[in-house]
Parts: C-alpha cells; structure tokens; sequence
C-alpha cells in the first residue's frame, strides 16, 4: 500500500487516535464498569468497530468522544445481559440512564472526573498484589498502548507468555475484587512506590537494550518518559514523581553518548559530552529543581529518586569530566546510602569520595565491602579496587584485581579492557628504564 | 520521533496584540492537555518581528535587515517541540488546537527533528570509512576511462 492510499492512511490515523485516547477511554470505561477486563474489552470492541468505520465515514472530529460512546453502549448491552444486573443498574443507573436520554452528553460526560480516571487506572495497573511482571505488562498494556507482540519484544519474552500474563492479571485483580478507588494519605504512599518501580523498570529495560536488539527495545525509555510525565502531572505534589522523571530525563540524555558505532559501551566519564542532549539536561534539572523544592515545602527529605536524579546532575551539569563536583556527589551518595543502604551504592560512593578526597578515602570504603556476598561476582569490585590500588602505585596488588575483574565479566570488550589494564600493571611494577 | 510544531504569524501577533482571553484560556487548556499526554519537550512563544533582525549572506558579505519583515503569513510565531510516535499522532494532537486566528483561518506546521541516529551512520566511523572507500572506487574508476 502507498503511504497516499486512504486506507492507508487512515490505518495509521486510527492506530494514532487510538494511541492518545485508549488509556482515558480504558480508565472511564473501568469506572463505569468496575472490571478492568470487561473495561479493555469493551474498549477494544469501540476500536474495532473505529476500524471498519472511520476508513468510509472518515475520522470524527470529536475521536475520543466517538470511542467513549461507542464503548458505552455495549456496556450498557452487557449490564442488561449480565445475571447481576439488578445490583449493577441500581448502582450506574443514575449515571448512565441519565446520559442515554441526550447523546451530547457523553462528551462531557467523559470529561468529569478524567484525571482521577487515569490516576486510578496507573494505581490499578501497579497493584501490589500482582507480582512485577504483571504490573510491567498490564501498565504498557493499559497506559502505554502497546500490543501483547510490542510488550513480548520489548522484554525479550515469547507473546503468548506475556499475553497470558495479562489475561491472569486482570482475573487477579476481578477476583480479588480490588477496590477501585485512588488511595489517599500514607495509602498513596505506599502505592506511589509501585508506580515509580514500574515505570524506572521500563526505563532501565529500554536503557539496557545493545545494538542488534529488536529496535522496539530503546523506545521503552521513551514509553517511561511519558509515562512518569503523564503521572507528574497526576499527582504534581509528589516530589518524588518529579525526581523520578528528573533521573529518566538526564539518564536518557547521554544515551546517544554511551555506545561506539560499533555497539561497544563508553563509560560516562570518556563520554563525548556533545553528544548528551541539552534539551532532556534542561528538562531533567528543572523537574530536580521541583522536585527538591516541593521536599522543601512539605519538610520531607529528599526520597531516593530526586537523590539518585541530583547525583545524576552533578555529571550533568559538568561540561567536562574534570569538571565534575565530585564533593557535592560523595555528599549526596551519603545520604542515599543512608536512606536506601546497598553495597553498590556503598561503591558508588567510594568511586565520587575518591575522586573528591583521594584514592586512600575511596580504597577505605572499598575494603569494607571485600566479603559483602552480593558483590561476590561484580566485576565492578575489584576492578573499581585495581584502579584505586593504581593511583595509590600498588601495582603488584592492583594487577591482581584486574585479573580477577576479567574473570567475572562476561563482555569481551571490558574483558579486554581490564586484562590490558592488569598487564599494564606489570609494566609499571617493573622499574624499567624508559628509552 | 520528535517534531516541530509551528505555528505562522498573524496581523494581530504582528502587532503584538494578545489574543483575547478566551484564546489565551483555549491555548492552555490545549497545552496542559499535552502536558498530561507526557509528548511536550518544550515551547515558546516569538515576539513580533518588528523586535527581530535578518542577516543577509552575499559571499563574504553580511547585511542586517531590521525588523518588520512584510510576508507575515509566512513567519513563525512560536512553536512546540513534541515527543511522538508518529507523524499521524503529532497531526492528530494538531488537529485538537483551538482555532485562535482572528480570521479563522491559520495554518500549523508539522516538521520532524533530526535525532542524531539520522546522522549516526553517516557520521560513524563505519559510515566514513564506507563513504572514502567509494570515493576512493569512483576515483579509480574515473581514472581508468
């Protein structure tokens, strides 16, 4: 087909509609509904029903609209056919009855309560009580529109599996007669963290993808993007939602940086900087800024996303490498150690203080983390401990780290890369002279 | 894909006249709708071109033209830059702006950014060892004839 063919075209149209108006059109319909499955369903039959429609009749000019009323009358034909549909017409009778007598009503109709809708929906998707993959499917699924096929490549996972994650998680949450509702108070707390871990996931699992992966992969960080903006402006008040869309922001804006045309990793600190995209640093500072300032307001402390984003903006703000405020970042590695504890932060922190106050301040906290247990096979370890032990000039032990960093990573290239490194050691323990 | 959005000049914007209040509230309304969507990367607004300049090349020559410039129906006078999936989706969200033109017509212009894959394998090592290999054929080629 031509990209001037009508139905062409209006395929496309249709897919893009479908893209801005599903997830508000799946979050009323659950609302009306009270069932996440019926409400998708019930959602996918308006889009059917757009696609045999609109490549004659055109698009509407109110498409949203259209959907929401199209969706509604066949919720209205299953309430009648559905054995509890006394109970259920007593509860929605008032709105929906009301709504049938005049049909310009479904427009504003849709428009009440919209934002709550798709808070509500992101909660729904994000339950605790579905385990993280299911939370991961069903938010891409619901918010992010995403077919099972585009869910099922992204993650690297065969489509039927996803599909029937999906299909269990909206029995989970029906049987479990989840009340749909928005939480509120600590509640909201509680929830906001599941949000935040969905959406990071989806984030890290686009950033992860390499070269030669489906090209789907990396434009999960995009998904993520929007959908941590889209919850920003849900709960404005939230400083972390802010400092999670802040740490997404500046991560993404090296991504043109971190790899060699051949696909190989640079690490940030060889990185060429004017390959980082200003525009994300601007947008990722300003959402810190925020976010710090509503911590300010509300006299809370920082939580670890707006942490994680400002350690994030001490490299982005740095033009260069040897700009970098390293004190400011050992600083704020502190403090999230103290928060949210874990021996590769506790590196983290080691690799900023030795750059802020020498290797020896740096090699002290390495050598408390020798016998952590999950650090047993990292391969940043020992070879963050070769090249403190190099500016320290103890070649001998140094060379000895390396070797084993190479042993633990399975990336041929690091591998390489630390294996010169341990030999090089071997030259400068040698006192040769030069020629 | 990211895109530019650009809205033309009118008489009024020309001027320097705000819309009227009913317009300023349809355009917010209309932005904060994009803003919930999460496809806004930014936006602003240009000030008349009476408050601009050009700069015409001849060669080695530079001339500055001030501002106004006559051809308004064809000057920009502000834009936003979305993240989208598509130029469908960047069309579907333009067809939504309200109608704000004090003639009710007005025309908005949709372009794609160039994002630095565009350019990654023309400019990777790769893509310029590739490109001096044909140059280096074509030149023997031309040669031999």
């Amino acid at each position: 087909m031509s990209a001037t063919d009508p139905h062409h075209a209006t395929h496309r149209t249709i897919e893009a509609v479908w893209r801005i108006e599903s997830p508000r059109l799946i979050a009323g319909l659950t609302r009306l509904v009270r069932d996440i499955a019926r409400a998708e369903d019930l959602a996918q039959d308006a889009l059917v029903a757009a696609l045999e429609q609109w490549p004659q009749s055109g698009i509407p000019d109110n498409p949203g609209a259209w959907l929401m009323a199209t969706a509604k009358h066949r919720a209205i034909d299953y309430l009648r056919r559905n054995t509890r549909l006394e109970t259920k017409l007593a509860e929605l009778a008032p709105e929906i009855a009301e709504k049938e007598q005049a049909v310009p009503d479904y427009v504003t109709a849709i428009d009440d309560n919209v934002g709550d809708d798709l808070l509500r929906l992101v909660f729904i998707s994000c339950h605790p009580i579905l385990s993280t993959d299911a939370q991961l499917a069903l938010t891409l699924r619901m918010l992010g529109g995403l077919t099972t096929d585009e869910i099922a490549r992204a993650f690297l996972v065969p489509e039927p599996t996803i599909a029937q994650r999906i299909v269990r998680a909206k029995r989970t949450l029906t049987e479990s007669r989840v009340p749909f509702e928005v939480p509120r108070g600590p509640e909201l707390d509680a929830r906001l963290v599941s949000v935040l871990k969905v959406i990071y996931l989806i984030f890290n699992e686009g950033y992860s993808a390499t070269a030669g992966d489906d090209w789907l992969r990396p434009t999960l960080c995009e998904e993520a993007l929007r959908l941590g903006r889209i919850l920003a402006n849900l709960v404005p008040n939230e400083p972390e939602a802010h400092g999670l869309v802040a740490l997404m922001e500046i991560q993404a804006s090296r991504a043109k940086a971190r790899t060699t045309p051949t696909g190989e990793p640079i690490l940030l600190l060889d990185q060429n900087r004017t390959h980082w995209d200003q525009l994300l640093i601007h947008r990722g500072l300003a959402a810190l800024q925020h976010a710090e300032q509503l911590s300010d307001n509300q006299h809370r402390n920082s939580g670890p996303y707006t942490l994680q984003a400002a350690i994030a903006a001490c490299h982005a703000r740095a033009t260069t490498a040897e700009a970098t405020d390293w004190p400011r970042m050992a600083a704020l590695y502190e403090t999230l150690t103290r928060r949210t504890p874990s021996p590769i932060i506790e590196l983290n922190r080691a690799v900023a203080v030795a750059m802020a106050s020498g290797p020896q301040a740096g090699l002290d906290i390495v050598d408390q983390l020798t016998n952590e247990p999950s650090l047993k096979n990292y391969h940043l370890l020992p070879s963050v401990r070769g090249d403190l032990l190099t500016k320290l000039n103890r070649h001998t032990e140094a060379q000895i780290e390396f070797a084993r960093a190479a042993t633990l990573t399975r990336n041929t290239r690091e591998r390489d890369l630390l294996l010169k490194r341990a030999q090089e050691c071997t030259q400068s323990s040698q006192t040769l002279p030069r020629e | 894909m990211r895109f530019m959005v650009i809205f033309k000049a009118n008489a009024d914007s020309e001027k320097g006249a705000l819309p009227d209040p009913q317009g300023i509230a349809d355009m917010n309304k209309f932005t904060d709708e994009l803003l919930e969507a999460g496809v806004v990367l930014g936006y602003e607004g240009l000030h008349p071109s009476s408050k601009g300049a050009r700069v015409h090349f001849s060669g080695n020559n530079r001339t500055v033209i001030d501002g106004p410039f006559a051809e308004t129906k064809e000057l920009i006078g502000g834009f936003y830059l979305w993240q989208v999936k598509s130029l469908e989706e960047a069309i579907e969200w333009v067809k939504r702006v309200p109608n704000c033109s004090p003639t009710g017509e007005g025309e908005v212009e949709i372009r794609q950014v160039f994002e630095p894959e565009d350019f990654a394998y023309a400019f990777s090592e790769e893509g310029i060892q590739q490109e001096k290999n044909l140059r280096a054929q074509l030149a023997a080629q031309a040669a031999k004839r």
